[in-house]
Formats: C-alpha cells, structure tokens, sequence
C-alpha cells in the first residue's frame, strides 16, 4: 500500500494516529518510521510534529530504526522466564546470530523481547510477526527460524 | 447434522502448537475413506488446557483428545471415525475419554468460557443458535435502561479487571454522569504477564462481548463503543474484526438495533505496546492518539473520560458476563460466589502445576482446590510452595494460606488481588526473593514516568533488590524496601505504581527468612541467585570425564580423567555455572550457599 493509500484510510483527526502510524510502519521495507513519514502523520490528523515524535517515542511497538522482515518477540514474562526462556533466547542468539535489538546482517530477521503474548500455556513463547510459537526448545527455535529464512 | 463432529481448537496456545496441521491431516485421512460427507469439522475458541494441545473433542459421544499430532490422523479417522472405538492413547492421561470424567473440567463452572471451544467463533449463527443477542434483545425491547443497570447491581457483579468495582454502580454513574454523547469503552489491553482469558475469549466467542458492550451503551445511553486491544493479540483482533461485520450484516449493531431507535456501533483500537495502556485514563489517552499515561483521578471517566464525555469502561470478562445476567436472571447469576463476590472467575493457572491453561471456578473457591483438584498439583518430585496470584500487582500466598477462598475480599486481605486472574504455580525450585525482583523489573521497565513515586520507587526497590539476589544486601535493606513500597502505595499517580510493591511486600510477610538468608548468610535456599550458589560433584554421578575442568574458566572444577570423581574448589569459583552446563551427566549440582558474615 503506498503512504498516500494508508493516509486516505484515516480520518483527519488526532484520534487516528496510532492506528495510522502502525500502517505506515508497515509501509516502509525495514518496518520503521522515517522523519518524512512523521512529519506526513502530524500533517494529517493535525498535530505538532513534537506531539507525533512523542507518541512514536513512547510506544514500544513504533521503531525509528530499520528492523529486519521479520521480527522474533521472545517472551520474557515470568512464565515464560521459569519456564527456560533464557535458553531459547541462547538460541535464538546462536541461530540469528545477533543480540537481541540487533538485526541480522541480511536484514531478514530483528530480535526483540516483549511483555507477555498470553501464550503462557505453552511457555516460553515467542511471537515471529503474527505467528505465535509455544513450547520452545532449542530445536523448535531453530526449525522457526529456518522455515522463516527459507520463506515458508 | 452430519453423524460425527470434530470440534478442533485453534486458539493461540494450540494454534501453535500444530492445531492447522492436525486439521489438515484429519481432513485428508476423512477424505481418503469418503466419510467427508458425514464428518463435521469446526475450529473453535480455548477448551483450556493449553498445554495438552493440540487437543480435539469429537462428538457425539464426546471423546477428548489431546497432544494431537498430524500423524495421529489416519488412526483416529480408521479407528473412532469408522469403527467407533476411541483412540485409547490419546486420551487425556490415557484414560478418561469424557471431559466430565476429567477433574480438571468437572470442577470448572463456565459461564464466561461457556461458548468458548463449541462455537466456531467465526460464525454468529452459532453464538445466535446458543441463545446469542438474545439478551440484548430482551433489553431493547422489554427493559427501560434503568432496569438493565438495576438488574446489574442485584447480581452482584464486580469489574473483571482486577479492581473489583460494582459493575453496576459504574453504569449508573455513567448514565448519571453528564449529557450524551456517552462512549462504551472495552478494555481489551490485556498486560498483566501470565494472564490470558481476555484473549481466549475475544478468541473463542467475540460476540459475547460485543453483545455485552451492546446491553451497557443501552443501559448508560451511549451511541458509540471502543475495543481497545493490544497489537500482540493478532487472532483476537481478527476475530473481532469478522464479529464486528457480522453482527452488523444481520444488524444486531448499527442504526436502529432490533428494529428500536437504539444505534451502537464499536470501533475497534489497537495498542502499541505499552502496559500502561491498560490503566483506565491511560487508555482513554491512548484512544485519543496521544502517548499513554495517565491522568489523576477524580475526575472519574464515568464524568470525564474520552474526549472528557461520560465514558464507561469495563473489561473484556466482565462484559462477557453481562448476557447471562439478563438471560437467567440476576438471582440466579448471584447464586453462585460469595456474599460479596458474585458470579464465576476465569483463571490464567500457569507456573509448576500438572494442568495449565485457562479455567472457570466459581468464586469462592479455594486455592487449594484451584491448584490441586482443578491444576493437578505440583509435578512429581517437587514439593508446591506459594500461588504468584494477581501478576505484577499481585502477591505470593505460601502453603499455610492455601485454604483462603478466592474472592475479592479474602485475598486482599492477605496481601495479593484478584487482578486480572494469572495465577502461577511456585514449587520448592523457585526463589521468592528472585521472583519479586523479577515482577519488579517488570513495572520499572512499564512505569511510565510521569510521577516521581512509581518512576523514583520502582527504581529504587530494584536497586536494592538487585544487591540482595548478588549477596550484597544489609539487614536495613529490609525495613527500607517496607518503606518505599508504603509510600509509592500512598502517593502514585495510577493503579501501576500503586500496587508495584505488592509482589516485595508479600515476599517480605510471608517469605522473610528467604531475604534474611541472602542478607545474613549470603545463601539463596532455592539455589537460584547465581551468586549466591556452591557447585558440587555428585560423586555418583561423575564419570570423571574431565568436561567441567576445561569449561572451568578459574581452576577450581578439579580432578584427573578416569581417576575418581572431580570436585570443586569453592574458594576459586565464580560461580559462573560453566562446569554445570558443560556436564553431561548432570553430576553438578547447585546448592544454596552457606557461608556466614
């Protein structure tokens, strides 16, 4: 969808913006806000450019960073943390081979925590862009990212 | 009606854990013996134990399977499909085939989940065929508005959220609350770690929401609903979304519902990750496009909410309760609890218990029915040592407060809240004095920032927990930590910073002399607190392999291969735990420390 399509989904209001800023996240390639795409968002529903790089700045969810195709969320919440998140998160680091808030070198893949997917029945969780994986072990970490990297 | 139905979950948990493939291969198996015609598959809501899945239930008789996998498929298709004899080795522990013969579901009362895991979630016909908008329609067409809140307030029901407020007292307030336009607000911004039945049931039956939310902007006098869900909910946000335009579709929301004057529609907002959202006046901030914090209170947004109009908010559970309160009256929905906590409550049961996932129980209920009967106890060989109830605003209640019933009031008392309802299993292996720290790292990290006592206390508690788990604390540290957390209590902004000690402060009543053995012995009981560990040779375990001696990074794993059993010098360790990944034969032991001051 380009930014002139997402734009025209939204209101002209202060109320849309985060819905709005989501989309255009979504628009660029490395899943991030640029400058310009700030400055599209204030112009839109009216707002001070401040006010826009406030609201971008407090949730954790907007990056202004580029960040790989997909992005890994590992849960570290307390479930998942007792049930062995931190060796999934060693794997995940082997496997990726960055840290976490790094992004791989091919640009496919950045790793992130997050709070709690609500997956805690199957802990540790972790979420690949929509898709959540449960009952992490090092094996299923690495099949995830495999079928990921392959394009599956 | 085709001859068998295959009720298939596809909730989050069992979606990940194969659910679609399990499907798929039941489908070609169906197909490859042409029963297609006369088996029914249906994709529903959470049946609740999560970690069994992929679990299925196959009607008519009802049989229950669990840890379904895709190469089960052609059994189960030849054995139970066409010859009607269940397939003995997935049942649950291989014996039970009825869910009303298995404990964890025999003790359960759903109300709530009552549609969650029968329906497909997907099609209002099957909300509509089990007495779906029934309740709104009865409302609409048979009660004024004040009838409605007055049939609320006799239930008995109390907010979902965690505070526990009369539901029906806020929607008086609201209608009360100022000239229209009024706003229905769903609270769907689900935060609190280990807590997921909002999400299993915007999952599993959507529509009890949103009828729900219907009743309530009804009753206030509300033309325009919010569902304000978190990004990290996608299923739940897409099922809403397929609610949402069917309901409309057939007109149960919209203009003129059930051919009355009654308009309400819902929009629905997503979050961007920040737990703060989840705080009323922080999400009305939210909703409204700015950065989420909140305000002071009063005013209350039953006054002042969105765009500082009357606004009710409740939660995603308590509006789910709503239908059965008109539909089987509010005596009957007050039947069952306590005498001041009416209804049911869904429970989050996670942590080191036999059965997790998500239950129903009817207040009043006591933990120990909750852990043992319902979650099966601790596993095998690990003894059960506190219930972590209320998440990050909660508390630990140890063994000796296990026959406490489960209401608003009673826990409170002791020291954790009802919240949202995670609750997680602690079994000897867990360290109290950790846990805290770590809930507590949680809130700092989410703390917001704008008011000194939660952004300064959060930060200040952490610190001092942060020297304790290291062995460095002082026996000051003790009262200091009782005093900041009285006083974040007494003066944060929101319902965030007021409750962040509680997971300290419980710890400290009832599991003191955890946090007097890292103090005074820097010794951590449960050998968690890496520093606070000694690593021992099993003798009878080592076969003198000589891998913890080249993983050792400071000579004190010690010992020659093939000469009797290695030790290790605690004097020279760093206790970086090298030696205990590197065994094989897990002959490494951690042990609490002892060492005196």
């Amino acid at each position: 969808m380009t930014k002139e399509a997402v734009l025209a989904r939204y209101p002209p209001a202060p109320e849309a913006l985060l819905a709005l800023l989501h989309d255009l996240q979504g628009t660029n390639p490395g899943q991030y806000l640029l400058p310009e795409d700030l400055e599209l968002a204030a112009r839109h529903v009216g707002l001070p450019l401040s006010r826009v790089r406030d609201a971008v700045t407090f949730y954790s969810m907007f990056s202004l960073r580029p960040r790989g195709r997909h992005i890994v969320r590992l849960c570290v919440s307390p479930h998942c943390h007792v049930a062995g998140a931190w060796s999934a998160l060693d794997e995940l680091r082997r496997a990726l081979g960055v840290d976490v808030g790094e992004t791989t070198p091919d640009g496919l893949f950045t790793l992130e925590f997050t709070s709690c997917l609500g997956a805690c029945g199957v802990a540790p969780a972790m979420m690949v862009d929509d898709e959540v994986v449960g009952n992490l072990t090092p094996e299923k970490v690495r099949a995830a990212i495999a079928r990921y990297r392959e394009g599956r | 009606m085709r001859r068998i139905q295959v009720l298939v979950c596809s909730g989050t948990a069992c979606q990940s854990s194969g659910s679609e493939r399990v499907k798929r291969a039941l489908l070609e198996a169906t197909a490859a013996h042409d029963l297609l015609p006369e088996v029914q598959f249906v994709e529903t809501g959470c049946m609740g134990p999560c970690e069994l899945g992929p679990v299925l239930l196959v009607y008519p008789e009802g049989t229950f399977y669990v840890r379904v996998r895709p190469e089960d498929a052609p059994e189960i298709v030849e054995e139970h499909f066409l010859k009607g004899r269940p397939v003995k080795r997935l049942l649950w522990a291989g014996a039970a085939p009825k869910p009303q013969e298995i404990p964890f579901f025999a003790r359960q009362k759903k109300v709530v989940l009552a549609n969650c895991g029968v329906i497909d979630p997907e099609r209002i016909e099957e909300y509509i065929a089990l007495g779906g908008y029934e309740a709104l329609g009865r409302a609409l067409t048979g009660m004024r508005p004040e009838d409605v809140i007055e049939a609320v307030k006799r239930s008995g029901l109390r907010g979902r959220g965690g505070a526990g407020f009369p539901t029906g007292k806020k929607w008086e307030l609201v209608r009360a609350g100022g000239p229209p336009p009024r706003y229905v607000v769903c609270n769907a911004d689900e935060g609190d770690p280990g807590a997921f039945m909002d999400r299993a049931v915007l999952e599993g039956d959507p529509h009890a929401v949103l009828e729900g939310m219907a009743i309530a902007a009804y009753a206030v006098g509300a033309g325009q609903g919010f569902v304000y869900v978190r990004a990290e909910y996608p299923l739940a946000i897409r099922r809403l979304e397929v609610a949402l335009a069917q309901a409309r579709k057939l007109g149960v929301l919209g203009p003129g519902i059930f051919d009355t004057d009654f308009s309400f529609d819902v929009q629905i907002r997503i979050g961007a990750g920040a737990f703060v959202c989840g705080e009323e006046t922080a999400l009305i901030a939210s909703i409204e496009g700015r950065r989420g914090e909140p305000r002071p209170r009063p005013p209350y947004p039953a006054t002042s909410g969105l765009w500082g109009r009357p606004t009710l908010i409740n939660n995603v559970e308590t509006f789910a309760n709503v239908r059965h309160i008109l539909l089987g009256g509010p005596e009957a929905f007050a039947s069952v609890g306590t005498e001041k906590s009416k209804g049911t409550k869904v429970f989050a049961l996670a942590g080191n218990v036999r059965n997790t996932g998500l239950v129903e129980v009817p207040m009043g209920i006591t933990l120990r029915e909750l852990v043992f009967e319902i979650g099966g106890g601790v596993p095998e060989g690990r003894e059960f040592k506190a219930v972590q109830i209320g998440g990050p605003s909660g508390g630990c209640l140890p063994a000796s407060l296990l026959d406490v019933p489960v209401d608003y009031d009673s826990l409170t008392q002791h020291g954790a809240i009802m919240g949202s309802g995670g609750l997680i299993v602690l079994d000897s292996s867990t360290c109290m004095v950790n846990m805290a720290r770590f809930f507590l790292e949680f809130t700092a990290d989410e703390s917001c920032g704008k008011c000194v006592p939660c952004r300064v206390g959060t930060q200040m508690m952490l610190g001092i927990l942060d020297r304790i788990v290291k062995g460095e604390g002082t026996p000051e540290d003790l009262p200091r930590l009782e005093e900041i957390g009285a006083a974040m209590k007494a003066t944060a902004l929101c319902g965030l910073g007021q409750t962040a000690p509680n997971p300290v402060l419980s710890t400290l009543r009832y599991f003191r002399d955890e946090y007097e053995a890292h103090i005074a012995r820097r010794s951590c009981p449960a050998g968690v607190c890496p520093n606070l560990v000694r690593y021992v040779v099993e003798p009878e375990l080592c076969r003198s392999c000589d891998a913890c001696r080249r993983a050792c990074p400071t000579g004190a794993a010690q010992g020659a291969p093939r000469q009797g059993p290695y030790r290790i010098v605690d004097e020279l360790c760093i206790r970086c735990g090298a030696c205990f990944d590197a065994c094989p034969f897990g002959a490494v032991r951690k042990l609490p420390r002892e060492e005196a001051r």
